[in-house]
């Protein structure tokens, strides 16, 4: 992406992330109360958040393949399961990653 | 826990953010961000996920408004707990505007465990401040340490960012809704990554997801409860939660 573009994402990005959270403190409670907003607002982030792990584990540009991306993924959700701290996870699945592609 | 405890634990979080920051500086220059534009984003987005997220769909090559979406509609959640704090907070004008950039995982996880509207106002605000001030500087000292590496991915580095959402997910999955959004929702968009353009399968995932919430749980009340919407990975002391 050339970088004047990358910037208006940047700064559009930006303009709406806070535009949610002055909406958060500012929108009467009836309308973020409705059960309906907030069980798509508690669902998003579980969709997206898993939905950027697959992508992000097996796809290159529009091509799928597995490397040694998919064994950094699975040690970092063993790190997860045995309550290992955030950045005890990040490490392991990089130090992986690397060491099979050396 | 006295006013001194509540900045204690305030401090402790943002230096946990600020090894976070650390990691998120680095993968932002190696998806192909500059510099400024790395540190940019921790000012002006300030807020974890979404600008991983964004970083995540720059770097595998998606467009302008794919990453952006991607970004703002992962900081929805956001906007949930500003509803939580505004009674709290009791914030008006130009503190609103200021207070509102620091409505995150940790400050409103600080706030709303307070025992009283004072307290609560004080771990809101040590909480977003001290957060902010490690983030960004975990940020600035990962971005520039990142430029400094030739092949970013001999290091890994390609892997940092699934993992860190590995990390962030998990306290999300407490039911089985959660569980099925989420595979339903990795499968949508593994399934569309041949046919769209970069960064377009993880919106898709978002839209068929929010419509499979809104199917399965037709009048649920259940939204999670406030521990699932906290906790952006960062250890929160357990005295926090």
């Amino acid at each position: 992406m050339p970088s004047t573009t990358l910037w208006i994402a940047v700064l559009a990005g930006s303009l709406g992330c806070y535009g949610i959270k002055l909406a958060g403190l500012s929108v009467p409670d009836r309308v973020l109360e409705d059960p309906r907003v907030r069980r798509i607002a508690a669902m998003l982030p579980i969709a997206l958040l898993a939905a950027l792990i697959a992508v992000q584990t097996v796809a290159d540009g529009t091509a799928l393949g597995v490397d040694a991306r998919v064994a950094g993924v699975g040690v970092a959700i063993v790190a997860v399961l045995l309550r290992a701290p955030f950045l005890v996870v990040v490490l392991a699945a990089m130090a992986t990653t690397a060491l099979l592609r050396l | 826990m006295s006013r001194r405890a509540v900045v204690r634990d305030a401090v402790g979080i943002g230096v946990a953010t600020g090894a976070f920051g650390l990691s998120y500086g680095a993968i932002a220059v190696a998806s192909g961000l500059s510099v400024l534009q790395t540190c940019a984003l921790s000012v002006l987005m300030f807020t974890g996920a979404s600008q991983f997220a964004m970083v995540g769909v720059v770097g595998a090559g998606g467009g302008a408004l794919a990453s952006a979406a991607t970004a703002v509609l992962l900081g929805t959640r956001n906007a949930l707990y500003g509803l939580q704090l505004s009674a709290l907070l009791r914030a008006r004008g130009p503190r609103r505007l200021l207070a509102s950039q620091l409505v995150i995982d940790e400050s409103a996880a600080m706030a709303v465990a307070q025992d009283d509207p004072p307290r609560a106002r004080l771990g809101f605000w040590a909480t977003g401040v001290a957060v902010f001030v490690l983030w960004n500087l975990g940020t600035v000292v990962g971005a520039v340490g990142a430029d400094l590496l030739e092949d970013p991915s001999r290091f890994g580095l390609d892997v940092a960012g699934p993992a860190a959402f590995v990390a962030l997910l998990s306290p999300r999955l407490r039911d089985v809704p959660a569980w099925t959004v989420a595979m339903v929702a990795a499968l949508v968009a593994v399934v569309a990554v041949p046919f769209v353009s970069a960064g377009v399968p993880v919106l898709l995932a978002a839209v068929v997801a929010a419509v499979v919430a809104l199917v399965g749980r037709r009048g649920g009340a259940s939204d999670g409860g406030r521990d699932d919407e906290c906790g952006d990975g960062v250890d929160v002391p357990q005295e926090a939660r």
